[in-house]
């Protein structure tokens, strides 16, 4: 994918004194999060000296650095040429299969959502599971992956009333956006199903499995799956199959 | 463990929340984890230098109550700093910025902190407990670093060093407002709600933990509404949510989030806002992002500074030790 000609000039916004987020822009599209992973896979390549760690977004690169250590004004000049120099197919894409259980008490929310858009949870379910998408970022819990390319078909609000906690690795749709859950925690999204992947789990190697930009091919498994699954994925094992690197 | 324990500390007591802390976990942020670490980086070092550590070693980091715990082997040399809380060593207790040894049996008690909220607690020698991902620092959601101190727990402590320390003059901290650089998203939050959050006093609310602090006070509301598309989280971040009240977000917040942020709090003023109690007023002002990093610098010097500040603090130890240096002398000009 080129640069599009009307890419609009990154710009700067300082973050304090120890921080500085590149904004490519303020919407949640495949392009603008491709010139931020591009960003980020260039410095990662050609480390700047300060820099402490990069946090990918949806629209915007946060770059922390050390305020003792680096020379501030050469570092947003580097960070400039850099960012207009990327462009969003740039870095190594890999794509995961996760297998996902939908429905029932997997997901308790997907009988509701198909029934107010007339169609069987079956059909939405197959909708959900028949696009690609791509980690936008990661963020909110530790490991939860915020994921670009829902069908707009499927698109749903927020709830009114956040759930004070809901299942570990459920698959959720907040919006224009799906997820896929880490740990337990709060949230207003509607719960489709559940995957026995752990994108975080401590004392694995990798501790976390998932990368900002990776791409997400979801399987459907039968309930009667799950339990086994799991079972391997708290042990240790990936059970999302890595599909290869383009 | 990664290196052998020379002590070791047990847990009697102690307030909840009360974790090991050091400098933090840097590089995980990209995942969801924030890099905990000591809510005052400048009391952890400070407390440190006095037993003779580097600025960033694992201490343990006591919020408002106290805490107690016997040394069950060897010996250990401990100081507090931080949120003007006091030591005792078996009932005895410690001048201000002192250390003093532990001996086997003898117990430590941390009092509730007085000026603050994070007192720390630290060991000569540091705490030698395994580092997880690079650091000992606890990060309660993710649950990295383990979980918060339970009595019971017992800390394998290091070598401690032969001198106890005192720091030879009260150490110079900042005053005054706290400072603010405008940013990352002033523009959307509005010249007159950056007026609002520099022109009034603010109260530190109840709703206040290592994840950040929510403000009392006038409503700030963002004149862009309360709605952005997710960005990254700084430490310091001003974060304001659609009730307007505004939320200091620290060293465990979220790493992203879809509130604007309308100013950030300069990394040199973290730790002294961090130790504002409940109920305190706080008053923010602007500054420009050079002089925040000028701030930085300076706060970086005071730390690098406690080291050469501290003065050995018993005399007669150290008579006793330099006449065991001469004794030898003697004996081997004797020979």
């Amino acid at each position: 994918m080129p640069r599009p000609a009307a890419t609009p000039m990154p710009r700067m916004r300082p973050c304090g004194d120890a921080a500085v987020s590149v904004e490519f822009g303020d919407t949640v599209d495949p392009v603008t999060n491709g010139l931020v992973l591009a960003l980020d896979a260039a410095l990662s390549a050609a480390p700047i000296p300060g820099v402490i760690e990069t946090v990918p977004t949806y629209r915007s690169l946060l770059v922390h650095f050390d305020p003792v250590a680096a020379d501030v004004e050469k570092l947003e000049a580097c960070l400039m040429a850099l960012a207009l120099s990327v462009s969003p197919a740039a870095g190594r894409r890999r794509r995961w299969r996760v297998p996902v259980t939908y429905g029932g008490a997997f997901g308790v929310d997907l009988d509701d959502l198909a029934a107010e858009r007339g169609m069987t949870s079956e059909a939405f379910a197959q909708l959900h599971h028949a696009s690609i998408y791509r980690i936008y970022m990661i963020g909110f819990l530790p490991g939860f992956a915020y994921l670009g390319g829902l069908d707009p078909r499927l698109h749903a609000p927020r709830r009114l009333t956040p759930r004070p906690i809901i299942p570990a690795q459920s698959v959720s749709i907040g919006g224009a956006q799906t997820a896929i859950g880490s740990v337990e925690g709060p949230s207003g999204w509607s719960l489709i199903g559940r995957t026995p992947v752990r994108g975080f789990l401590r004392g694995r190697d990798p501790v976390f499995l998932f990368e900002p930009g990776d791409e997400i091919a979801f399987e459907p498994i039968p309930a009667s799956q799950w339990d086994e699954l799991d079972r391997r994925a708290a042990a240790g094992e990936p059970v999302a199959a890595l599909e290869g690197v383009r | 463990m990664s290196q052998t324990a020379s002590a070791l500390l047990r847990v009697d007591w102690c307030g909840a929340g009360a974790s090991v802390q050091d400098a933090g976990r840097f590089g995980l942020q990209r995942y969801g984890v924030s890099p905990a670490g000591a809510m005052d980086r400048e009391a952890l070092a400070l407390a440190n230098a006095l037993v003779g550590n580097p600025a960033g070693v694992a201490a343990i980091e006591c919020p408002l109550a106290g805490f107690a715990g016997q040394v069950e082997e060897g010996r250990v040399l401990v100081a507090a700093a931080g949120g003007g809380s006091e030591v005792s060593i078996a009932g005895r207790k410690l001048p201000p910025f002192t250390s003093d040894f532990a001996e086997r049996g003898e117990i430590v008690t941390l009092g509730p902190a007085r000026s603050g909220v994070f007192a720390y607690l630290a060991f000569g020698g540091g705490i030698l407990s395994p580092p997880e991902l690079g650091s000992l620092s606890v990060h309660r959601r993710s649950g990295i670093g383990g979980a918060p101190l339970r009595p019971g727990d017992i800390l394998p402590l290091g070598d401690a060093p032969v001198r106890a320390r005192r720091l030879a003059r009260s150490p110079d901290a900042p005053k005054g407002p706290i400072r603010i650089v405008p940013g990352p998203q002033d523009d959307h939050a509005g010249a007159a709600a950056l007026a609002l959050l520099t022109s009034s006093g603010f109260t530190i609310s109840s709703q206040a933990d290592r994840m950040g602090v929510r403000l009392d006070g006038p409503k700030v509301m963002p004149a862009g509404g309360h709605d952005i598309v997710s960005d990254g989280i700084a430490t310091g971040a001003i974060q304001l949510p659609g009730d307007g009240r505004p939320i200091v977000l620290l060293r465990d917040r979220q790493t992203t989030g879809g509130y604007p942020k309308i100013a950030t709090v300069i990394s040199a003023d973290i730790g002294r806002f961090a130790q504002l109690q409940q109920g305190s007023t706080v008053r923010f002002t602007i500054v420009s992002r050079a002089e925040a990093i000028a701030a930085a610098r300076a706060a970086a010097a005071r730390i690098d500074g406690f080291a050469a500040a501290m003065t050995g603090v018993n005399p007669i130890l150290d008579a006793e030790l330099l006449l065991s240096v001469n004794l030898i002398d003697g004996v081997t000009a004797g020979r």
